[in-house]
């Protein structure tokens, strides 16, 4: 009835899950209960978890990322605290079959349900007010990628209680994630988590690259697109073509797993270095989906904060797309050591090594935005002089790790596990707080306190060091990665000294999360009425903040690359008074929700082996899906008088906005001395 | 405020250098016992050094720039729509293609001179030792001598080692520091790596590639000791009262074990690294005729980009399949057991 499910699946025995099991219960029953009390279900329901609306879309993307950001940093924290204690014989408090979970769901949580939902977030707040769009080409689809991602995102919590999770590492490597070796529910959560959320993942992809290719307003030619634009579109280029073959490769797997099949088995003609080969060739493209957005964040912060046009437009984009094609044929160098020939190792340690100019080139067009630029040091600006500075130096252990002979000696080492921290720490999540600050005024209509903005850099640029340059040194020792414990107690002080590094990025964590609290307490006195906080370059400045839900009461029309800069620059007297005219939008729709639902009782019973559930998971999403197709009623218009009444609101809350009356644009513009004024 | 922000900055480039400062005294990697170990290190020291020379004037920008352009600094030229220098862009391009270049050159020759499948130039002859990944220990076979030792290998100083690498469970990687390239260890690949020490001493060994839960007391120690020491110690393991029989004893072995003892082993079943090697090929060739044909050649025509010496796997020649090739047709053979279910 219940297949591999009974209640001795629930660790009743391991106290730290229990703890934690508890907390998330208390939580949710206050939340339930919150949203039951104050009468929000409703509201909750129809304007946000059915809404089509790629702004809210991409806001739920960014809520649920922050809350899995705090599980993986949860599980980062309980690693350094295992490994500053299990030295010299010591066992540290954590035994490896729990510590094995740690390091895997760390893993998996920080890069699919933390990084992918903030990049996929982000491109969903901002490329379609970019481009001049009023939404994306398929709201339906967008509303579905986001509930199937964030139902994965539930599978993976499910494990912490009911079962387990997987103890292989993030990705799995066969033969030790087959059914041989991993016979418990673990590695079929990850399956299934990944095999959920990866779907959504590639129609997002689909819908993105339309959307761009297709929906760009008037006069946006491809190179007068933003560059944030343009990395988000080579990202999209990535995850169609490469979101397939994770999918294959899972699938594969779950042959092997659930069918006895042999693809990547020891026994019976099996190949593990297929699996190795085949989850890379996913798995190097993966890393350029996230960082790719992350340089489009950069460059649109630095330009806009020197107001400056950024420094070699052109070469941006020919370099992105260089290193959208060069980062597929560059997957064995994350295997060197497995015994290819030196010929094919010299040739995917030189085009790994190829990447690294133009990755170098977007470096130098940064620095040379801020050349004789006017630089504002706002939050985000710090947020990218500390990437420029950390990923050049991850960047430079990368090119090392690229030299196949000397990865011989630091394959596996910490030396790894400190370079890609390096350049995703640096990387990705810099970005994303830098885009995070930058954007979030347009998606709640008022800025982020500064002061708190920059406490959270220090401590993460900080910490960042303190945690992570002991890695590099540790490897030099020959401390190798995933360790529970070890012998040589001559590691411990540097593994301290991490632990150290671990606290000070906690403390960062814990001033943006302050940060959210005093923004959100003084959002009239931080609010963005005009619309273009930052004295913005692109098009998504040109309306109001929030963004109406029609993104433009007008469509815009573009001339040049930075268009709403210029159009700024001609002052008003072009501004044209056409009449308002109807606008064409998406309904809501229940069915993104609705399949996602059926799609995590598929999920669930497929991992215990319940099958007639799967069954019944199966027929739900089938129905719900011929329920969606066969449904007609999915427009509407929004009439011209409603779109004219809501932008005469707007207009009349620009003119009543006292220009001398201090908000957070002046504690921007003029630093931090008014900032105290304001508070005191 | 701002200054200091920027001695932040330089302070963590302090203690960056320092680490790596501190780290050069007792490493094992900057501190090598071997010829292949010492190459690697004056590697990873040359291309270090060649990054430096993008990485540290890109800081320094980083850090000149925004300081000199802060808005509040009146004093700094302001041009809006600068946008473009071919002669910036020239260089920008120029001098990283330049240090990529010449990286790409030392790429290429590295990774021939220091391929993992290459025999070491020496005018000692060079022993063969079979490492065995298993759950979680490492068992060393001595073709030669006819013996076997877990967790424990010795060699004498300044004689190439040819470690032929292989795993009973699932992948491994093997790994001695202070002495060079680690290989993969997969089960029924015939993985080889060379290595030399050339100072007497003890060296920890160790399993880097998480393999499951007993990992972490995957470590073994590698003894290097003259050649007399190194004959005694053979010595004292052909005194040990334990044997190694294939397949029962080495069965037994293989059972998952976490930071297992030492053991010595006095004799073992001839071809006993071969018969391991073999054990995953399921034994059902013949019942499969059609595609067993292809296996041998295929293997070694597919394969022209490995090293030539290491296609001397012993008796079982072309069988065991050379240094992982990625193309390993000998293992496609569905037993008719296995066809069934």
């Amino acid at each position: 009835m219940f297949g591999k499910l009974s209640l001795e699946s629930i660790p009743y025995h391991e106290p730290i899950i229990m703890v934690v099991a508890a907390f998330m219960a208390i939580g949710g029953i206050a939340l339930l209960g919150a949203l039951t009390y104050y009468r929000k279900w409703s509201w909750l329901w129809n304007e946000w978890f059915t809404s089509v609306d790629h702004k809210k879309l991409g806001i739920m993307y960014f809520i649920v990322a922050l809350v899995m950001l705090l599980r993986g940093f949860s599980d980062a924290i309980m690693m350094r605290t295992q490994q500053a204690m299990a030295a010299g014989g010591a066992a540290g408090y954590l035994p490896p079959e729990h510590y094995d979970q740690i390091f895997t769901a760390h893993g998996v949580i920080m890069i699919f349900f933390v990084a992918m939902p903030m990049v996929i977030g982000l491109m969903n707040l901002v490329v379609p007010l970019q481009i001049g769009a009023r939404d994306v080409a398929f709201p339906f689809l967008n509303n579905l990628s986001f509930w199937l991602f964030a139902v994965a995102a539930i599978l993976v919590n499910i494990s912490l209680v009911v079962g387990e999770f997987a103890k292989t590492g993030w990705l799995a490597y066969a033969p030790l994630s087959g059914i041989e070796f991993s016979p418990g529910v673990g590695v079929d959560y990850w399956i299934w988590a990944l095999q959920i959320s990866g779907i959504g993942t590639t129609l997002t992809g689909i819908n993105f690259f339309v959307t761009i290719l297709k929906m760009r307003t008037k006069g946006m030619t491809m190179f007068r697109m933003p560059i944030f634009t343009w990395t988000s579109l080579c990202a999209n280029v990535l995850i169609i073509a490469s979101f397939p073959i994770l999918t294959a490769t899972i699938a594969l797997l779950t042959l092997d797993r659930y069918l006895g099949m042999h693809f990547f088995t020891n026994d019976f003609g099996g190949n593990m270095m297929m699996y190795v080969n085949l989850i890379w060739a996913w798995g190097h493209p993966e890393v350029y989906i996230l960082i790719l957005p992350a340089f489009g964040v950069f460059s649109e912060v630095i330009s806009t904060f020197a107001r400056k046009r950024l420094f070699g437009y052109m070469t941006m984009v020919w370099a992105t797309i260089a290193i959208t094609l060069l980062s597929f044929i560059v997957w064995l160098h994350h295997f060197f050591t497995m015994g290819a020939g030196a010929n094919v190792n010299a040739f995917f340690g030189i085009m790994t090594m190829i990447i690294a100019i133009p990755t170098g080139v977007k470096v130098f067009n940064w620095l040379f935005t801020m050349f004789r630029g006017s630089l504002e040091l706002t939050s985000p600006v710090l947020w990218t002089l500390g990437f420029i500075i950390t990923f050049t130096l991850g960047g430079m252990t990368g090119v090392m790790l690229a030299v196949p002979a000397a990865n011989f000696v630091l394959h596996n080492s910490l030396f790894v596990i400190a370079h890609f921290h390096n350049v995703i720490i640096g990387g990705v999540v810099f970005g994303m707080m830098a885009g995070l600050t930058f954007w979030f005024p347009k998606a709640f209509g008022f800025t982020l306190s500064e002061k708190w903005g920059k406490r959270s850099f220090w401590c993460w640029f900080i910490g960042f060091y303190v945690a992570f340059m002991p890695l590099y040194v540790l490897a030099f020792f020959g401390a190798v990665r995933r360790m529970q414990s070890y012998a040589n107690p001559e590691w411990q002080p540097w593994m301290i000294l991490a632990w150290v590094g671990a606290v000070i990025i906690m403390m960062g964590i814990a001033c943006t999360v302050i940060q959210f609290w005093v923004s959100i307490r003084d959002r009239k006195l931080n609010a963005d009425v005009t619309g273009d906080p930052w004295d913005g370059r692109t098009l998504e400045w040109s309306t109001s903040s929030p963004a109406p839900f029609y993104n433009f009461a007008r469509l815009p029309e573009v001339g040049d690359i930075d268009s709403f800069w210029s159009q700024k620059e001609r002052s008003n007297e072009e501004l044209e008074e056409a009449p308002y005219t109807d606008i064409h939008m998406p309904r809501n729709t229940v069915a993104g929700p609705v399949i996602s639902f059926f799609a995590l009782i598929i999920g669930f019973a497929l991992v215990w082996h319940i099958w007639w559930l799967a069954g019944v998971g199966a027929i739900g999403v089938f129905v719900s899906f011929m329920a969606r197709v066969f449904n007609d009623d999915i427009d509407y218009y929004v009439s011209a008088e409603e779109v004219e009444r809501i932008e005469r609101a707007h207009q009349q809350r620009v003119k009543n906005s006292d220009p001398y009356k201090p908000s957070a644009e002046v504690e921007g513009r003029e630093g931090k001395q008014r900032y105290v004024e304001v508070n005191a | 405020m701002q200054r200091r922000s920027l001695w932040r900055r330089r302070g963590t480039l302090v203690l960056l250098a320092l680490c790596l400062f501190l780290a050069g005294c007792s490493s094992a990697l900057l501190d090598p016992k071997g010829q292949v170990g010492a190459e690697q290190r004056t590697l990873i020291l040359t291309s270090f050094g060649l990054m430096l020379i993008v990485v540290i004037p890109v800081i320094a920008m980083t850090l000149l720039f925004g300081w000199r352009y802060r808005r509040s600094n009146s004093g700094a030229k302001y041009l809006p729509d600068w946008a473009h220098s071919n002669a910036i862009e020239a260089v920008i391009w120029i001098v990283p293609c330049a240090i990529i270049a010449v990286l790409a050159l030392l790429t290429w020759k590295t990774s021939h001179s220091l391929d993992p499948h290459k025999p070491l130039e020496s005018d000692v002859e060079p022993i063969e030792i079979q490492a065995v990944a298993l759950d979680w220990k490492w068992l060393f076979i001595y073709p030669e001598q006819g013996v076997a030792s877990v967790n424990e290998v010795a060699f004498p100083v300044d004689t190439p080692v040819r470690f032929r690498v292989s795993s009973g469970s699932v992948m491994n990687a093997f790994f001695i520091p202070h002495l060079g390239s680690q290989i993969y260890a997969m089960a029924g690949m015939d993985n080889d790596v060379h290595l030399i020490a050339d100072e007497m001493g003890s060296y920890p060994g160790r399993s880097t590639n998480y393999s499951g839960a007993g990992f972490s007391g995957m470590t073994f120690e590698a003894k290097v000791t003259t050649p007399a020491e190194f004959d005694a110690w053979v010595e004292t393991v052909r005194g040990a009262s334990e044997t190694l029989t294939y397949p029962e004893g080495y069965e037994a072995l293989a059972e998952p074990s976490e930071s297992h003892p030492v053991e010595y082993f006095s004799a073992i079943s001839p071809a006993l690294y071969e018969s391991i090697l073999k054990s995953f090929h399921t034994g059902g060739e013949h019942e499969m005729g059609g595609d067993h044909q292809l296996s041998s050649d295929h293997a070694d025509s597919s394969d022209g980009d490995n090293a030539p010496n290491t296609h001397q796997a012993a008796d079982s020649g072309h069988d065991t399949n050379n240094h992982a090739s990625q193309d390993h047709a000998m293992r496609s053979h569905p037993t008719s057991v296995e066809a069934g279910g």
